[in-house]
């Protein structure tokens, strides 16, 4: 195939995958971390499962740990401790 | 501990028939045969679990007990190199294709291969995907010569059994029911951000995104996508690139690595 073919077929292509992104579904799935909201030992961990930080909370609505939660519906939610929150709160005392 | 004894207890460790190895002390009595017995089940049993949390799939679709007796036996044979447990069963699928009990299940060893290929993705390193306007900026006659730098997470898998749908049902992710059309199916596995994602990939499309992580430029890939498979789409797949988050920059528009 000739170059300039190649150009056409990839410039052309793109401008319709572009068209196709554009649409606002592909970060439907987005997630955020969420502290505060997450039920005595089923906090998430960023190293992963089996690993020593997940499930290690020790309380109800820790404020410092965090649980992967639907992109903007963190702030949203309501516990007994309050809202949830993006950013990491104390420890518990 | 010197090298003899230390032998002696991971030998000891791996085969429950093996006696007490020598030279050992407890701290409630002279005999520490309960003790070491208690010790060599707590190791056994937190192998099993480790290879049960990373196959998930893998164990709905054998069952518990299956899994437990795959486990043990793939514990016996290969156990770990390292005490950092995240990568432990790396060469489970491989095991899987070879244990004789599983071979009726032909598909099996591809469903652990791609969940092996999620914990990889999952402990990968953290890089922002490329923004597709950074893709979009480059001019229609560069495109071709361009070439991308892959996500550390990404890999592709093969399967001649339509692995993806198989995952997916037994990961939650789909309602299992029979699957009509017994294809291969290929997959794209990549965290781009905080989850670890699957895409089915349509035909040609493991062609394409494996020549391009490699370092082909993105008129090589598309050439070799489409003698791969004449029903390879390219728009399709450009957005899957852009969309899926694969790959995290432009490695060299036009050809000039910088």
């Amino acid at each position: 195939m000739k170059n300039s073919v190649i150009t056409l077929a990839l410039a052309g292509s793109l401008a319709s995958a572009l068209a196709t992104i554009a649409a606002p579904a592909a970060h439907a799935q987005e997630k955020e971390k969420c502290y505060g909201v997450a039920m005595k030992g089923q906090n998430d961990c960023a190293a992963g499962p089996g690993t020593t930080c997940a499930g290690t909370s020790k309380v109800d609505y820790q404020k410092n740990a965090w649980k992967l939660v639907p992109a903007g519906t963190c702030e949203k939610m309501k516990t007994p401790g309050g809202f949830g929150s993006l950013k990491q709160g104390p420890a518990p005392t | 501990m010197s090298m003899l004894t230390q032998a002696g207890f991971a030998a000891a460790l791996r085969d429950g028939a093996s006696p007490t190895p020598r030279g050992l002390a407890a701290w409630n009595g002279p005999r520490p045969d309960r003790r070491f017995a208690v010790y060599r089940n707590n190791v056994a049993i937190g192998l099993r679990q480790a290879l049960a949390s990373r196959y998930p799939a893998t164990e709905r679709i054998v069952g518990e007990a299956f899994f437990a007796a795959m486990a043990d036996a793939y514990v016996v044979e290969h156990p770990p190199r390292s005490p950092v447990l995240l990568a432990y069963g790396e060469d489970f699928a491989a095991f899987v294709a070879g244990f004789e009990p599983a071979r009726e299940l032909a598909y099996l060893p591809d469903v652990a291969r791609l969940e092996a290929a999620r914990g990889r993705a999952y402990h990968a390193a953290d890089v922002i995907p490329l923004e597709p306007a950074k893709l979009a900026g480059i001019a229609p006659d560069l495109l071709g010569a361009t070439t991308l730098l892959p996500h550390p997470s990404m890999s592709v898998l093969r399967s001649p059994h339509p692995v993806v749908t198989i995952w997916a049902m037994n990961a939650g992710e789909a309602e299992p029911e029979p699957i009509l059309d017994w294809n291969g199916e290929d997959a794209l596995v990549v965290r781009p951000r905080m989850t670890v994602e699957v895409h089915r990939l349509g035909p040609g499309g493991a062609t394409f995104l494996t020549t391009l992580a490699q370092g082909a430029t993105l008129g090589e890939a598309m050439l070799a996508a489409a003698a791969d498979d004449d029903n390879f789409d390219l728009a399709a797949n450009l957005a899957l690139v852009l969309a899926s988050g694969a790959f995290t920059a432009i490695r060299s528009p036009g050809g000039h690595h910088d």
